[in-house]
């Protein structure tokens, strides 16, 4: 089994440890004895994002992420949308999690258009929201999940997203419904940063068994010793005070 | 405040044209005589209380590096620019992301050689109080100061209050890095921030400023007053290609994206806009020819504004032979002879934490503090042209200095450790210890060679113990880990308390 990992603008796209989820996706792969490749894409290029099995965006400053915006739009944008309907699994994180909305109205009265993947915008808001944040995952059948989120802009959900989970410690999309992330089919998006997969490995294999099954892999995902990851996720419950009370 | 009578400092390019005995009489340095120099009972009361939480701070075996200086502040607002005017060869500020301390302290011991009393957050605190109290500390009771000079590392969030206060002579700015995300926002604001606090000053303060970064060297664009650059004019020492990433920072002028033609580290190096033609501006102070002694140091030769200067700098890792760039240039605009130049290079004593050498025994500790994934990268290169015996012990912590969000961990390249082989162990600690460990993993270590050990003085006996006859222990703790593992240092008369450090 091959798996192809599209890193979206990985040279603009990249605040606050994102690669750290590139990284843990091909070492989770390897120990699962898939074999992955990772194929970057920048702004103006013509390689397809559509053509991987797993598509990654990460976070960027509010100049790049305007850079990305306009290139995800007339470029990936079409093709990104098939991908997703094909099956395609796909991960945006902060400020990638807010282009696969349908747009992000920023606090200057921009508005930054979005792919539309996911049914949601995104408005600027005034406080940042800053912080470690746990959630309980709807997506994982209630497990938990540990990061830390850093974002201006407030996310709401249409009736075509589901969110990722309910927020237990911190903020979420918008600090107010206590919802945090979204998904819909195999694309899944967060604020969480932290890096979000290595704190939460079972994130990452339920996304790179999505990819798996999509290719009509018969594969099943091996056991791999989590003993460290799932010691810092305790770690992490245990920081926001929900120590003890979250079993994994 | 009085002006003493000085020239007025021509406009850019001025070091050029005048390279012999530039001196600092020029540059607007504030003038002891007149500045309220009469009895005020507000002073007298802040000075008091200020020595009094010091003297009780220090007794309770912390630092009292800041703290006293937020309760002068409190009593007397005015504080910092009274002290600052008192200074009859001025302020000097040294602010950027990475280098600050080191700067500051390589700075010290030039103006040392040239036996100059200087005033100095030698600690590190670098916040509006750590300004005050280094004050605090160079004054008596009745305000009387015996320092000549202030020497201020100042945090780039404070640059806009500090300069408005200390109207310094000069500024150098070493580099911007992404640092503290969770603190300043993004990485243009800090500049910004920086760019604020350059207007506060005035024009006659001086810009020192290194051309290799496109970020800093932007600033001295339309800057009213004298700039002097410094930077690496030795290209072999780089990489021919940049990869492009998002710290390659657009052009200051039009916003396109830089166009590198050799690359230091990180965004360091030599670039152009291929839009608008905006380029590296050529440095006075220029490294012309390096020589890497290990984990001894560097021999350096640097052209300079007062001709060649060839001196050995003891402590290892490039980025310090940047901060020795910086520390030159400073001290250009001070008329420091090169003689004495050499000699406050060659004597210099890493500072706190930054590559500090301690002996335990038969074994070394070297202190180096990581805080961002460059600072945390050029640690690592440093650790791996050492070849020798080696233990290395990482403490991370996720306090509001030391940055709350530990993603960072994951920007830096671990990788390049290829798995630890080439270490006789490897111990993680600190509140954040877990993360590390899990980073260590992903990066091809095994994770039962991972040892955890959350207390920094449990985590250091363990390195001890593993660490064979005549290696070398790194540890690699982030801002509070760092004071913390100090401390357990100096406890045990290892190290000596950082506010006595010079």
């Amino acid at each position: 089994m091959e798996l192809k990992i599209g890193h979206l603008y990985p040279d603009l796209m990249n605040l606050y440890g994102d690669r750290g989820n590139i990284i843990v996706l091909t070492r989770r792969c390897s120990w699962h004895g898939i074999k992955a490749t990772v194929e970057e894409i920048r702004t103006g290029e013509e390689k397809r994002a559509a053509e991987c099995d797993v598509v990654f965006i990460g976070g960027g400053q509010d100049r790049e992420q305007k850079q990305v915006a306009w290139d995800l739009r007339d470029r990936q944008g079409p093709a990104l949308r098939a991908a997703a309907a094909d099956g395609v699994v796909i991960l945006g994180i902060c400020g990638g999690y807010q282009l696969l909305g349908h747009e992000f109205r920023t606090g200057t009265g921009e508005v930054l258009p979005g792919t539309g993947i996911l049914d949601l915008v995104t408005v600027g808001g005034g406080k940042r929201l800053i912080g470690n944040i746990a959630v309980a995952s709807d997506l994982l059948g209630g497990k938990t999940l540990v990061g830390f989120e850093n974002h201006s802009g407030k996310t709401y959900l249409g009736e075509g997203a589901k969110p990722l989970g309910k927020v237990l410690a911190g903020y979420g999309n918008n600090g107010e419904d206590g919802t945090e992330g979204a998904y819909h089919r195999n694309v899944v998006g967060t604020y969480l940063h932290g890096s979000v997969l290595p704190k939460n490995p079972w994130l990452a294999d339920y996304l790179l068994a999505k990819a798996v099954e999509r290719r009509g892999g018969t594969l099943k995902l091996r056991e791999i010793d989590d003993q460290l990851e799932r010691t810092a996720h305790a770690a992490a419950l245990h920081q926001v005070g929900l120590g003890g009370k979250m079993e994994n | 405040m009085s002006v003493g009578p000085r020239k007025q400092p021509p406009a850019r390019g001025w070091f050029r044209e005048n390279n012999v005995g530039v001196t600092f009489y020029h540059l607007g340095g504030c003038q002891t005589s007149g500045v309220n120099d009469g009895f005020d009972w507000r002073r007298f009361l802040a000075l008091c209380l200020g020595k009094l939480t010091q003297g009780a701070s220090r007794f309770l075996g912390r630092g009292g590096s800041s703290f006293p200086g937020r309760i002068i502040l409190w009593v007397d607002p005015a504080f910092i620019r009274v002290m600052a005017g008192k200074m009859a060869r001025g302020t000097l500020v040294v602010t950027g992301t990475n280098g600050k301390t080191t700067t500051a302290k390589l700075v010290a011991s030039i103006l040392g050689a040239k036996g100059w009393g200087v005033c100095r957050n030698g600690a590190g605190a670098n916040l509006i109080g750590g300004l005050a109290a280094a004050f605090l500390n160079a004054a008596n009771f009745w305000g009387k100061v015996r320092c000549q000079m202030a020497l201020l590392e100042v945090d780039e969030a404070t640059v806009p209050q500090a300069t408005g206060e200390l109207q310094p002579a000069a500024i150098a700015v070493t580099n911007f890095f992404r640092d503290q995300l969770d603190r300043y926002g993004e990485l243009t604001n800090t500049v910004e921030l920086v760019r604020r606090g350059l207007r506060e000053a005035g024009p006659r303060t001086v810009l020192v400023l290194n051309a290799d970064d496109p970020m800093v060297a932007g600033l001295g664009k339309g800057y009213p007053g004298p700039v002097l650059y410094y930077g690496v004019e030795e290209p072999t020492l780089g990489r021919r290609e940049k990869e492009r990433d998002a710290e390659s920072p657009p052009c200051p002028n039009c916003g396109e994206q830089l166009a590198y033609t050799v690359t230091y580290y990180a965004h360091l190096g030599n670039y152009r806009c291929p839009a608008c033609g905006w380029a590296r501006p050529r440095p006075e102070v220029r490294l012309q020819r390096l020589r890497s002694e290990g984990s001894r140091g560097y021999a350096l030769e640097m052209g300079t504004p007062q001709g060649t200067i060839r001196a050995k700098l003891p402590v290892p890792g490039f980025y310090n032979v940047y901060n020795a760039l910086a520390a030159t240039a400073l001290v250009q605009i001070c008329g420091v002879e090169p003689g004495l130049i050499v000699r406050g290079l060659e004597g210099f004593a890493a500072s706190f934490g930054r590559m500090e050498r301690l002996r335990v025994g038969g074994t070394q500790i070297l202190l180096a503090l990581v805080k961002n994934p460059v600072g945390f990268n050029q640690v690592l290169q440093a650790v791996l042209e050492d070849h020798g015996p080696k233990v290395i012990l990482f403490l991370i912590n996720d306090r509001y200095a030391d940055g709350t969000d530990v993603s960072w961990l994951w920007d830096a390249d671990l990788e390049r450790l290829e798995g630890g082989a080439e270490f006789a162990g490897v111990i993680v600690g600190g509140l954040r210890a877990e993360d590390m460990a899990v980073r260590l993993k992903y990066a091809g270590w095994p994770p039962e060679a991972i040892l955890m050990e959350h207390k920094p003085a449990q985590a250091l006996e363990r390195a001890i113990g593993l660490v064979p006859p005549g290696g070398i222990i790194y540890v690699l703790p982030t801002y509070t880990a760092l004071l913390e593992i100090r401390e357990v240092l100096q406890r045990r008369g290892w190290a000596r308390p950082f506010w006595e450090e010079s």
